[in-house]
């Protein structure tokens, strides 16, 4: 499992494994808001936590589609669906290794998007505790999506099709949680809501990704 | 004689063949008896005036929207476990009933809101829920769209419809938490049997519901049957090819 995680991180990291391509994503989606609504400082922070995490939510939808295409195309799939490791298991570290190649990055690069966001300070915290606890979702959630359309050519469009709804329960906990950080409200319910999701994705997706993908296979 | 007998596509058939035509008269004369009743023979609500009367196409085609999702979702779970290809074909054939229902009950809450809410949309929960299932019902009918295998496309759905349903009523209560809502409570609590509908109302109202029910398994009932002929004619053209 060990090997499987360092060389998923190995080929996302080097030349041509699309790292860091979310994260300049996710930058220019927050350069863009802007432009796009008016440089008032005020409007800026009060819809700050709700763009920013937009913008991760939509960077992570971004790497998705790279997630399980080359393994499938190569064949690496197929051998790891023969191997005595569970196959749900090899597909919880690709999803835990697709997280730290997307989502890591993203919660980390978070604070400093705030800034140009004019982020209110006492929710930067909050921000930060909220991506964390929700993006590892984001990423479990996805590979099921990824695991859907992997056999499909030009499948991209139909993934986020899919994948976007089942977006929504994790997008409002966070969001809320971020919101409420802001104007100073109490966090605790919907952050645990949200690490709640998390925690029933983590442990349930990577089955039905497992079936799924072995149907993809067959 | 089981139920499982109509697993058989030739069974099916002659079955559906033989109760269709009685149900596309009772679900048309019901309907046709709903809306009538409704729309003509109802008084005029004394707050709302003659808006009131959009409810016989609404509630019914709200209901049946929930309901189509939730038959497909049975059909899905049989086809997972025992394998019958009427099953998973009859889940197909219910998707594009589905979301054409959803959509009416979508339309006509805009056009009932406009007047009385003052907005065509509001992102109230129970709407909101509703755009949700709607983008899961399109989401569903792609991917059955995409997948040129057959047997692979009736997997990997089954797996969304089930996964797709889990997401959908938590969408429903993170929605519910997310903003409280413009939309009336349930017109017809079943649970507790009571109903905030007053009975010259909720006789006209029944009768279309009963209509759409009917309505929805008729139509489903044709489709699927012109999804086994279509999967007959394929087989049959492959046959061809082959010689």
């Amino acid at each position: 499992m060990k090997a499987l995680l360092i060389r998923d991180i190995r080929l996302a990291v080097r030349a041509g494994g699309g790292f860091g391509l979310g994260l300049a994503f996710f930058l220019i989606v927050i350069v863009m808001v802007p432009f796009a609504v008016g440089a008032d400082t005020e409007l800026l922070s009060k819809i700050a936590p709700g763009v920013l995490w937009i913008g991760a939510l939509l960077a992570c939808l971004l790497s998705l589609d790279r997630l399980l295409a080359l393994d499938f195309e190569d064949g690496t799939l197929d051998l790891l669906a023969t191997a005595p490791l569970p196959f749900e298991a090899a597909l919880s570290v690709k999803s835990l290794a697709h997280w730290i190649t997307t989502g890591l990055p993203l919660v980390i690069a978070a604070p400093v998007l705030g800034v140009l966001m004019n982020l209110p300070t006492q929710c930067y915290g909050w921000l930060v505790l909220s991506l964390l606890l929700g993006t590892p979702a984001l990423s479990v959630i996805g590979t099921f999506g990824a695991a859907l359309t992997v056999g499909i050519k030009r499948g991209g469009l139909l993934l986020s099709l899919l994948v976007l709804p089942l977006y929504v329960p994790t997008l409002i906990f966070g969001a809320e949680s971020a919101r409420r950080g802001a104007v100073g409200a109490d966090v605790s319910t919907p952050m645990l809501l949200l690490a709640g999701i998390s925690a029933a994705a983590i442990a349930l997706m990577p089955f039905a990704s497992a079936a799924v993908l072995k149907v993809n296979l067959r | 004689m089981s139920l499982w007998e109509y697993a058989n596509p030739v069974k099916f058939l002659r079955l559906s063949e033989r109760v269709l035509p009685t149900m596309w008269v009772l679900a048309i004369s019901s309907t046709f008896v709903g809306l009538v009743w409704g729309f003509f023979f109802t008084p005029d609500d004394i707050r709302q005036g003659s808006t009131v009367k959009i409810i016989y196409i609404h509630v019914p085609a709200a209901l049946m929207a929930i309901n189509a999702w939730f038959m497909m979702l049975v059909a899905s779970l049989i086809w997972l476990i025992r394998r019958h290809h009427v099953s998973a074909l009859a889940a197909k054939a219910a998707a594009p009933v589905g979301v054409v229902m959803t959509l009416i009950a979508l339309i006509t809450g805009a056009i009932w809101g406009q007047p009385m809410w003052g907005t065509w949309w509001v992102w109230d929960p129970r709407l909101t829920s509703f755009l949700i299932l709607f983008l899961f019902y399109l989401g569903y009918i792609a991917l059955w769209e995409a997948i040129e295998d057959s047997d692979t496309a009736a997997d990997l759905t089954a797996v969304l419809c089930m996964v797709g349903s889990v997401f959908a009523v938590l969408s429903r209560y993170a929605v519910n938490f997310w903003n409280q809502g413009l939309h009336q409570g349930t017109s017809i609590p079943v649970a507790t049997g009571e109903r905030s509908v007053a009975d010259v109302f909720f006789v006209p109202l029944l009768i279309s519901m009963v209509g759409f029910g009917l309505l929805f398994l008729a139509l489903t009932l044709y489709r699927t049957g012109t999804e086994i002929r279509m999967r007959r004619i394929k087989a049959l053209l492959a046959r061809e090819g082959r010689n």
